[in-house]
């Protein structure tokens, strides 16, 4: 079976289009991310308490509990400001997600006055063994400390890249992946900020591994179009990469697409903890094969070409 | 033919080691030998708390070196205290070159007892509880203080307009006595102290947490008359919301845990409240039960308070002298309790105060499910990826698949051989390496179409596929392989899982697709007589 047979898109012709459409897509992200002050952080960055409790009645007779009689109860007991949410159960369970500022210190144990003041107003809810589902309390130092590495582990990781394909390429492939791999997190950022989704450690971790992808993409096209300069040196610079991206295309594809469905997979059935992990990932194959085609290569021809007008050395000597 | 060689016995040897350490995992009773090594879960799937602690050391003027000792100190008084709490199989760890400790408690449902029983500095004080005079004084004091520095508690203005004092005004109604308004509102403490039923030395569940911030700001604390302090008593468990008694107290302590021997748990079997339940028996050494003899011998009639980490737990009339060496605390204990205070107090004190700054619990329902979910995203996407290879590229889509199954497969093995510990994000990277690791074979593949569509003999696309592929795989994996090591230096628990399964992935996913079906590649195309490949 094949998809593909001999390809010839325009794809170098239509990169204009391509750079408005990239623009808009991350215009739009930052405008959202500039409305809300930056990224939507977790508790990992931020400091505080999240905890996912399980309320299935019971008792005979016991109702689900109300989202509004938890909030009623957390503000009387001094918890204000709590965010209440009911996320879906199987097999019937009642699960609600709670999401507070620390009130005072580490030692003051929000989560535990949290536990408390559940136990003792919905009884008839609690189950003692299967109560936490999960129950996490980052103190605000760890939270600061844990910015400063995520954005270093992304530095550090462009850095070794650039390094990697300078050397195996040239210092300029290495730039043009880098800006697509900006390209790639800019969109998944601000398609995260758009939806009000949270950035948390595991987002992160996906972050770097859009990097990962994306990049993996981008070299294989990079790898056919230094192939292909050397093979096809009378012809212009457009048109070889834009035949090397043409005979990549079904590979490009094939992978995107088992990528896409495995981590759609993961999406679909993988449970609560991963879901919006793998939702970032979903999106940054989309993004991150895109930008292999549309961005980076692109790149390479802008930057050949204004090399051409200065050195004037292809197609013309030979 | 000797590079063959060679190359069937790199694939042999990979094959038998992933076989040997992979098969535990799918056939039970095995010989015990060779289950020794095993894949452990981690917290988030098998469910537990972990813990991070910080030795605090920001009201302390220690050395580098006494720093040094403190967190060893602290590590192993904990490390006991854990032991002797009872879970199985307790990690606890040092953070390298910090003054963190990472404590992780599989299995445990209610991480509330375990963070009470690490935090607990178990500072035992004896001290007498003040005469009513001094009492007196003390209120007076802070009273004052409160009214003349209101602005910098703004958390008390409720205490300060009091309409009880507005009708005093007006039966008066001299100038004078106006001027004197400040002095009749200015009871803030006592008001703050007496319960709502009017008890004086009470406080309500709701004040508590203002008057802990008052207990804790240093110029609150120098206005308290010399020679004394004020104290909390303790929580009552089973009503957490009632009121709790104050103390004040004699700041000196008379006697200290250094003179503790030893404490042991025990069960009263009285009628009254007091003799009835779990208690906790001190025992001093010789010379703490000395100094106690005298103390209580020279001070019938006065009440001494046992303080544990600057609570109240009891402050009984001494009634006698007590000559044998030996303290009850009594009180609303639960076994529990009682049982985590005893384990505190004889594994010693904590050199230096510790804060919890990171606590994750994972409840084994979460845990469970999320294994069960991680198993079928991973058996459905598998199963779809291997379906559309076989679709797509016919019989050298098999080969593919094949050599997807070795992948996993080794990625299992190696992460039991290094006896890793396998998270839900570890779970994640393998399934992302299933889709990924095809990625390999796809590239070798349209090379060999591309060949075959150019007019090149089988035996020539195939070799000229893979040696060309075969750069192209390298700078793809190697700059992913560079991520996934960056993400293991940076990462925490369970990102470094995820980084680690990413990580052999990819190595496996190259021997897999360069060599390993490579190696079928030349076998089925020398050994056909077919001038036809299915690809």
């Amino acid at each position: 079976m094949r998809f593909f047979g001999k390809t010839k898109i325009d794809f170098i012709g239509k990169r204009r289009i391509a750079f408005a459409i990239s623009l808009v897509i991350i215009l739009a992200g930052i405008v959202s991310l500039v409305i809300n002050k930056g990224p939507n952080y977790s508790i990992d960055f931020t400091g505080g308490v999240s905890m996912e409790l399980e309320l299935t009645p019971v008792k005979e007779g016991a109702q689900a509990v109300e989202i509004q009689a938890i909030r009623d109860a957390l503000t009387n007991a001094g918890i204000q400001d709590a965010e209440i949410q009911e996320i879906k159960g199987t097999e019937g369970r009642q699960l609600v997600l709670i999401k507070t500022q620390a009130v005072g210190d580490m030692k003051d144990k929000t989560s535990t006055k949290v536990i408390d003041v559940i136990k003792k107003e919905f009884p008839d809810n609690v189950d003692p063994e299967t109560l936490i589902r999960l129950q996490e309390e980052v103190g605000p130092k760890i939270g600061e400390e844990l910015k400063g590495k995520a954005i270093l582990a992304i530095f550090w990781a462009l850095l070794g890249i650039i390094l990697y394909i300078w050397w195996r390429f040239e210092f300029t492939f290495g730039l043009a992946a880098v800006a697509a791999l900006f390209h790639d997190i800019l969109i998944t950022i601000g398609i995260f900020s758009l939806l009000g989704k949270d950035i948390s450690l595991s987002i992160v971790a996906a972050l770097l591994m859009i990097v990962g992808y994306s990049l993996n993409d981008t070299i294989v096209v990079f790898d056919r179009i230094r192939e292909d300069l050397k093979i096809y040196r009378k012809e212009s610079y457009s048109s070889v990469i834009n035949h090397s991206i043409n005979e990549t295309l079904s590979r490009t594809i094939i992978t995107s697409l088992t990528t896409f469905v495995v981590v759609l997979s993961l999406y679909l059935f993988g449970g609560s903890v991963i879901h919006d992990f793998a939702f970032a990932i979903l999106v940054g194959v989309i993004v991150g094969t895109y930008s292999s085609i549309f961005v980076a290569s692109p790149l390479m021809v802008e930057h050949f070409n204004k090399r051409e007008k200065k050195l004037g050395t292809r197609g013309k000597k030979r | 033919m000797r590079n063959r060689k060679i190359r069937g016995l790199i694939i042999l040897v990979v094959l038998l080691v992933t076989a040997y350490y992979f098969l535990p995992m799918v056939v039970p009773n095995l010989p015990s030998f060779w289950t020794t090594k095993r894949l452990i879960l981690g917290l988030d799937l098998q469910g537990g708390t972990q813990i991070q602690l910080e030795v605090d050391f920001s009201n302390s003027e220690l050395s580098e070196k006494e720093r040094e000792d403190a967190i060893k100190t602290a590590y192993e008084i904990i490390r006991n205290r854990i032991d002797q709490f009872g879970v199985a199989e307790p990690l606890i760890q040092r953070v390298a070159n910090t003054n963190r400790i990472i404590i992780q408690l599989p299995g445990l449902k209610d991480p509330g007892r375990a963070k009470d029983l690490i935090g607990k500095t178990a500072m035992l004080e004896f001290k007498f509880v003040a005469s009513s005079e001094q009492m007196q004084e003390t209120y007076e004091a802070m009273d004052k203080f409160l009214q003349e520095n209101i602005e910098k508690y703004d958390f008390l203005e409720e205490f300060t307009d009091v309409e009880e004092t507005e009708e005093v005004v007006d039966v008066l109604g001299t100038e004078e006595d106006i001027e004197d308004e400040s002095y009749d509102n200015a009871m803030i403490f006592t008001d703050l102290t007496t319960s709502e039923e009017g008890i004086p030395l009470q406080i309500e569940h709701k004040h508590i947490a203002k008057l802990k911030s008052l207990l804790k700001d240093p110029l609150f604390l120098q206005n308290v008359p010399t020679g004394l302090q004020i104290a909390m008593g303790k929580e009552n468990k089973n009503d957490p919301y009632s009121a709790r008694d104050i103390y004040i107290l004699h700041r000196k302590a008379e006697i200290t845990g250094k003179s503790l021997e030893n404490a042991i748990t025990r069960i009263g079997q009285g009628y009254t409240a007091k003799d009835k339940g779990p208690y906790m028996l001190l025992e001093f050494k010789k010379s703490g039960a000395k100094k106690f003899k005298n103390i209580t011998g020279q001070n019938i009639g006065e009440r001494l308070a046992i303080m544990l980490d600057d609570i109240v737990f009891i402050a009984p009339t001494i009634e006698s002298r007590i000559p044998d060496g030996q303290a009850r605390i009594t009180g609303n204990f639960s076994i529990e309790e009682c049982h985590d205070y005893v384990i505190v107090l004889n594994a010693g004190s904590l050199p230096a105060p510790v804060n919890i700054i990171e606590e994750r619990t994972v409840g084994p329902t979460l845990g469970s499910d999320s294994i069960k979910a991680g198993i079928l995203a991973a058996i459905i996407g598998m199963a779809v990826v291997i379906l559309f290879m076989i679709i797509y590229y016919g019989l050298s889509g098999l080969f593919a698949d094949l050599a997807l199954v070795v992948n996993v497969a080794f990625i299992i093995a190696v992460m039991t051989m290094l006896e890793g510990t396998l998270t839900m994000p570890g779970i994640a990277g393998m399934i992302l390496t299933i889709g990924m690791a095809v990625d390999a074979n796809v590239i070798i593949f349209e090379r060999i179409r591309e060949n075959l569509r150019d007019g090149k003999t089988i035996r020539s696309a195939v070799d000229n596929g893979f040696s060309r592929a075969m750069i192209t795989i390298l700078d793809a994996n190697i700059t992913t392989l560079i991520t996934a090591l960056v993400l293991y230096q940076f990462g925490t628990g369970p990102i470094k899982g995820f980084a680690v399964t990413l990580s052999i992935g990819i190595v496996g996913s190259m021997f897999a697709s360069i060599i390993l079906v490579k190696a079928i590649f030349d076998g089925f195309v020398t050994n056909s007589a077919k001038d036809k490949l299915s690809i």
